[in-house]
């Protein structure tokens, strides 16, 4: 997705000059705004100090994406990216709901977490070593591991991506899916056309309509994709090619430290409490426990919090009101019928391994 | 008619002794002097500051900066290119260089047909002909209140609703129309081709030096003998003459359906289409607008003492209303050039890769915003004020000159 899942916000689509315009201010604000040192007497974070200061945080998100980040029929924002926003606000301030939901495009994002806009990505960005040497920022954990594949119509007859010599494909600009696509068809030296259109929805009517042959993005948006096409579902294919590895991670700025190690270890404590069966009903249950590492999880034994920067109790905070990491998948990417697969537990043979709190 | 009349009078003042400067606040020479030193350095120091400011936070933030990545290769897939491209090798300069002339392409062929199309819209409105100058008023008002992006979406969604490649429409064998474009038989070039279209510049310019010896012969003796014979010799013939000679030489590589698409020929792609059909009938508008007020200026007197010597109506059009009415079309005309080139940015809405979309991409995938965005800006300045440049020559050329 690195672009895709996420691109363009058909709402204001049409306003790629807006876009532009807002680069163009995020930039400006660049020039302007002067280096702030981490002040000596806070909690060693400006970016802690200025999310307390302000009272809630901000989180860069797609807005656009079902499972991802979409706000419901109620207008509160739903997704496992926007849970990982809560989680993270849920550590800081010891409240899941302080958090403002920035919308972000696959343009402007990293430009808007740089110029401190926002605090933190949370949007489907591929972690990639370009971005954490070039960009000046780094990834904190991964939600999410995907990787691209390619979408067909079964009339097409194709059974591998390999069979797709000739074939116009359409694809989002600006994403890690564009230099694996083309990475891929060379490598296979067969020919392709991309057609790469900025707005999600209008690309995604390009691929309907026929005229590009196969749509390629993250596996996982096109899973949602195919599920929102309802009856239909039926007359697409998903090629079983994953064509490369797009760990979509949490990002923030370099310089912060502090602030890279609360997102981070807000994830690890999300994965410790799915490993013990701690979860957002049960976690009062678990405050007489014996055991050491729950003990200390939940900030009943040493400084765990402290050491952060944070109150004690910042991992049962997460937990109570956000849940372990399998609720939040549970919530949001299960309705999309997409399986848990490298994402589960390391103990049930997926990726995710928390570091002992200790 | 800009700096053309000096009054004698600032001759004059011009001319006058050099009066010494004196270091006093009370000469007015010394204070301008002094005022706009100020205003320049202060522009100059706020630019400073911007850069400096600018580059050091970038350097706090850990963001690379400098123009290095145009040397790296571009892996970028790019759909349509005039000049060969391979993401393997080719750099991000190159990719870049193919989103210019892409966009130099669509703004070209758009200025000329919007050109053609507005002119004859705008003529149309004054028309006697009620149904010609209620339909082309029809469609003056209606495009014009339409939002651009809008149109190009409607155009691009009307194409994709053409065939699929299997059922596309087609002429015999050579002309395909489906969802991926309108695919057509290229000719393969040849030597002799270069030769034939040499021998038709040579024509071209035989053909101007022909006219011009004709009028002057007009002038001097006031025989006026035909042009068109000679022309159409040295346009058509000369050209034929040569490629016949050359033995010639005509084969054509057809577009023929293999696997998913269509190979060989070449493609008019549904997204270069769909971008120029919307900027043409959306200039086309404006500029009919311009054209008919532009005639509408003339005043009616000129074409009466036309009339009133006899003149034909086509001969009073061409020598008495459109040469004024150019002095006023011509200033506003080069504004609507200057926004179709620009409005070409939207290309990125309906996938055309044109500057802004692979800049963006580029921008992406090196992250470099402010670079890739100063590309942009300088890209289309430079466009835009060699338009304004060519334009404000062209208007000094057709200005009333004083005589």
């Amino acid at each position: 997705m690195s672009g895709a899942r996420t691109i363009d916000e058909g709402e204001f689509t049409s306003m790629k000059f807006a876009r532009s315009l807002y680069l163009c201010v995020l930039m400006f604000s660049l020039s302007l705004t002067t280096v702030q040192p981490a002040s000596a007497q806070g909690s060693g974070s400006a970016t802690l100090d200025a999310i307390r200061a302000r009272g809630q945080l901000l989180c860069g998100t797609a807005g656009t994406t079902p499972g991802f980040s979409l706000p419901d029929s109620q207008g509160v924002m739903r997704g496992l990216d926007a849970d990982s926003c809560r989680a993270v606000a849920a550590a800081a301030t010891g409240d899941a709901n302080k958090v403002k939901f920035v919308p972000t495009t696959t343009q402007n994002r990293f430009t808007a977490l740089q110029s401190g806009e926002v605090d933190m990505l949370s949007r489907g960005t591929t972690w990639t070593l370009g971005r954490e040497g070039n960009l000046g920022l780094e990834f904190a954990w991964v939600n999410y591991y995907d990787g691209t594949g390619f979408l067909v119509k079964k009339s097409a007859g194709v059974k591998s991506a390999k069979e797709l010599d000739g074939a116009t494909v359409c694809v989002a600009p600006g994403s890690t899916t564009e230099l694996a696509d083309a990475d891929f068809f060379r490598i296979n030296n067969i020919k392709f056309t991309p057609i790469l259109i900025q707005d999600v929805s209008e690309l995604q009517g390009a691929f309907l309509s026929g005229r590009c042959d196969a749509y390629s993005t993250d596996a996982s948006a096109l899973a949602t994709f195919r599920f929102s096409q309802g009856p239909k579902a039926e007359e697409l294919v998903l090629l079983p090619d994953i064509i490369s590895k797009e760990p979509l991670g949490l990002v923030v700025r370099k310089s912060d430290d502090k602030w890279f190690d609360i997102v981070r270890w807000t994830f690890i404590a999300m994965i410790t409490a799915e490993e013990k069966g701690i979860t957002s009903k049960n976690v009062d249950s678990f405050m007489d426990s014996k055991e050491p590492d729950i003990r200390r999880l939940l900030g009943l034994e040493g400084d765990m919090g402290k050491a952060l920067g944070l109150d004690n109790k910042w991992a049962y905070n997460i937990i109570k009101q956000v849940g372990n990491f399998g609720e939040m998948w549970d919530r949001s990417i299960t309705p999309m019928g997409v399986p848990r697969g490298i994402n589960n537990l390391w103990t049930k043979g997926g990726l995710q391994y928390a570091p002992p709190i200790r | 008619m800009s700096g053309t009349i000096v009054d004698p009078r600032m001759a004059a003042a011009r001319a006058a002794p050099k009066r010494r400067l004196r270091l006093s606040w009370s000469d007015p020479l010394f204070r301008a002097i002094v005022w706009q030193v100020v205003i320049i350095g202060l522009a100059v120091l706020l630019a400073w500051y911007l850069i400096g400011n600018t580059n050091r936070n970038l350097a706090a933030r850990h963001i690379a900066t400098g123009f290095a990545f145009l040397g790296r290769v571009a892996g970028i897939p790019i759909g349509e290119s005039l000049i060969p491209y391979n993401p393997a090798v080719d750099t991000f300069g190159r990719a870049l260089l193919i989103g210019v002339l892409n966009t130099l392409e669509v703004s070209a062929i758009g200025i000329v047909a919007a050109t053609i199309i507005g002119t004859l819209v705008g003529i149309g409105r004054l028309s006697g002909n009620w149904l010609l100058a209620r339909l082309t008023g029809f469609y003056v008002e209606t495009v014009r209140d339409i939002p651009l992006l809008l149109q190009l979406l409607f155009w691009y969604a009307l194409l994709h609703n053409l065939p699929q490649p299997r059922q596309s429409l087609r002429v015999g064998d050579a002309v395909f129309l489906s969802n991926r474009g309108l695919k057509l038989p290229l000719l393969n070039w040849e030597p002799a081709h270069g030769w034939a279209l040499l021998a038709l510049v040579a024509g071209a310019v035989g053909t101007v030096l022909w006219n011009r010896h004709v009028r002057r012969r007009q002038e001097a003796t006031g025989i006026r003998s035909p042009v068109w014979p000679v022309a159409l010799s040295l346009l058509i013939g000369l050209p034929l003459a040569v490629w016949a000679l050359l033995g010639a030489p005509l084969s054509w590589d057809m577009p023929a359906l293999r696997g998913f698409n269509f190979q060989g020929g070449g493609t008019i792609s549904p997204e270069f289409f769909a971008l120029l059909l919307g900027l043409v009938v959306y200039t086309a508008a404006y500029i009919a607008e311009v054209v008919r007020s532009g005639i509408q200026a003339v005043s009616l007197g000129q074409r009466e003492a036309g009339s009133a010597l006899g003149l034909h109506r086509g001969t009073i059009l061409r020598r008495i209303v459109l040469p004024q009415a150019l002095r006023v079309i011509i200033p506003p005309l080069t504004s609507q050039y200057l926004n179709l080139t620009k409005n070409s940015s939207l290309a990125v809405a309906i996938g055309f890769q044109d500057v802004v979309s692979i800049a963006n991409t580029t921008l992406n995938q090196t992250g470099q915003a402010i670079e890739g965005i100063a590309y942009i800006m300088a890209v289309y300045l430079t466009i835009s004020l060699s338009i304004s440049a060519f334009m404000n020559w062209y208007n000094n050329h057709v200005a009333l000159v004083g005589r």
